[in-house]
């Protein structure tokens, strides 16, 4: 009885586990597959033909989107990584009057809904002159309320010793905060650095709002104007034009994944 | 203690200053939008209460508003057992708990475009994955998209399946602080296995429910880029969002005031609806 419970117990599993696989393995035999074969069950194509990456890379600028798309969301991480440890350092470790009234902002601003300030943002954007350029894609982006908030409580935990120390030997404060702090931080560093990542590299609404230049469009805002405009033609290409911004993410996420599962769950982020 | 607190407010300036540009200044400006009709071309007028009078009676809003019940109605408790339940299954002892976990949660980390456009080819009538199931074991292919009596509910199921890992993850951290001793008492006492789920687990987990129906609520509330890419709200609107129409205000039609009206009235009925259904939640677990 235990163990017909058991085997009932990873069947189920297995069952799950198939649900949230299955699609992208579907998708990736998709792609690979000639226009007539796309969509059938079997996972093998009779013949692999790389037509639909060819047909996708040629219609419309991917590599030029990825390029975006990385670089946007590496400048956004290294910012929120850096400016975000200052402020929490400010904020945790330095007595003056403000500090208080800036974590109750950050926690209030963390409770606003992005839709609220979508259009102010959007007209800010528009009377700046950003349109098309990356800064309207990086700048609203610098700092990140989750990323104070979470440096802040870490940064409370160091022991005050080691900053008067350090300021014995006459260390100034960002000497203390890069050469002392970040090494201890350096797994809430990882996960600020992966949701940050993420929720840049996912981001579709506001490029939708502030790039019309498909040169400057990141990867899902290009895929999604792509799929829409029925530039890809068939299901084939427009999977294939996916597999673009999926890949880098599973790649990273098979080696990291204890720390995306830790990362994503902790901060409220979801693609 | 003065070079502190001048060092203290130096480093924090840049912070400041951009909170005060890139928050307190949009949520500012989006009040007085919503008293503004402006193209963003010309200037802007002033149009007094008309944006508000406006929107009480636009039906298209509306029917957002509405289809965004609808679609809660379905992915709330879909969302709420099948994290459970993986959840639950997650907590006994097993090999290859981390594998589990990782497949469940693989979603989660895919862009909503792709998980969108992935989705719109399984649901594709005819060469779609699900049809070609549905037919093989001798069923009639749905129009799942294109039949506004199933359209809401296949997005529904969709965003379900793609947010699910994250609050098995957060089921699974409240799961391990059930005390052992808890459930065994009861076990002593003849409890079967669902009594024992039914008046020790489900209620201790509580404010994990809490939060899914928060987070799940909020998270519903702002459905875009699905009925975007998918169906374009269509059909019949059985799909529209309320953030795909403030988008078109905004993208399509120009309309700045409007646009942030609806944006303002968006906040207003989450923080409202969150506010109830904890209220709710705590007058049920309260009987």
């Amino acid at each position: 009885m235990k163990a017909l419970g058991r085997i009932g117990l990873y069947a189920a599993l297995t069952l799950a586990a198939l649900t949230f696989i299955y699609p992208f393995l579907w998708m990736v035999s998709s792609t690979l597959k000639p226009p007539f074969e796309v969509g059938t069950l079997e996972l093998i194509p009779d013949r692999i033909t790389l037509d639909n990456y060819r047909t996708m890379w040629a219609r419309a600028p991917f590599g030029r989107a990825l390029l975006n798309s990385a670089f946007v969301a590496t400048t956004i991480t290294v910012a929120v990584l850096l400016l975000g440890s200052i402020t929490a350092y400010a904020m945790s470790r330095l007595r003056f009057r403000g500090a208080p009234l800036l974590n109750v902002v950050t926690i209030a601003v963390l409770l606003i809904p992005g839709q609220l300030t979508l259009i102010p943002l959007y007209t800010l954007i528009v009377k700046l002159g950003w349109i098309d350029t990356y800064a309207a894609l990086i700048v609203p982006y610098l700092f990140n309320a989750t990323a104070v908030l979470m440096l802040r409580q870490f940064f409370l935990q160091i022991p005050q010793s080691l900053i008067d120390s350090a300021r014995m030997d006459g260390m100034g404060e960002m000497r203390i905060l890069f050469t002392i702090f970040w090494p201890l931080a350096k797994p809430v560093l990882a996960i600020v650095a992966i949701f940050t990542f993420m929720g840049s590299w996912n981001e579709v609404l506001w490029p939708l709002l502030v790039v019309r230049e498909q040169q400057l469009m990141t990867l899902p805002q290009l895929l999604t104007v792509f799929a829409l405009g029925g530039g890809a033609g068939s299901l084939g290409v427009s999977l294939a034009s996916a597999m673009v911004l999926v890949v880098p993410v599973v790649i990273a996420y098979l080696f990291l994944q204890r720390y995306f599962i830790e990362s994503m769950a902790g901060s409220g982020t979801k693609g | 203690m003065r070079a502190e607190e001048r060092s203290g407010w130096l480093l924090s300036a840049p912070y400041v200053a951009f909170l005060l540009a890139f928050a307190a200044y949009p949520i500012l400006f989006a009040l007085v939008l919503v008293l503004l009709r402006w193209d963003l071309v010309t200037d802007p007028a002033f149009a007094g209460a008309d944006n508000i009078r406006l929107l009480a009676h636009d039906g298209r809003f509306w029917r957002a508003v509405g289809n965004t019940f609808v679609f809660l109605s379905i992915h709330l408790p879909l969302q709420i057992v099948t994290a459970l339940a993986l959840a639950l299954a997650l907590n006994r002892p097993l090999a290859l708990r981390a594998f589990w976990r990782a497949a469940f949660f693989l979603p989660v980390v895919i862009s909503g475009a792709v998980v969108a456009i992935l989705w719109s080819a399984l649901y594709a009538t005819d060469v779609g994955l699900i049809n070609r199931l549905l037919v093989k074991i001798g069923l009639a292919p749905v129009a799942w998209l294109t039949n506004p009596l199933t359209a809401m509910p296949a997005i529904a199921a969709m965003v379900t399946w793609k947010n699910v890992g994250f609050y098995v993850i957060i089921y699974l951290a409240g799961l391990q602080y059930i005390p052992r001793s808890c459930l065994e008492a009861i076990e002593l006492e003849g409890a079967s296995a669902w009594q024992r789920f039914r008046h020790v687990t489900l209620p201790l987990l509580l404010p994990q429910t809490i939060l899914v129906v928060t987070l799940s609520t909020i998270n519903g509330f702002q459905l875009f880029i699905e009925p975007y890419v998918m169906t374009g709200g269509g059909p019949l609107r059985r799909t529209y969002s309320i953030v795909l129409y403030l988008y078109t205000n905004a993208f399509s039609y120009q309309k700045m005031g409007y646009a942030a009206t609806i944006g303002v009235a968006l906040a207003i009925i989450i923080g409202t609806v969150v506010l109830v259904q904890r209220r709710l939640i705590g007058r049920a677990e309260a009987m």
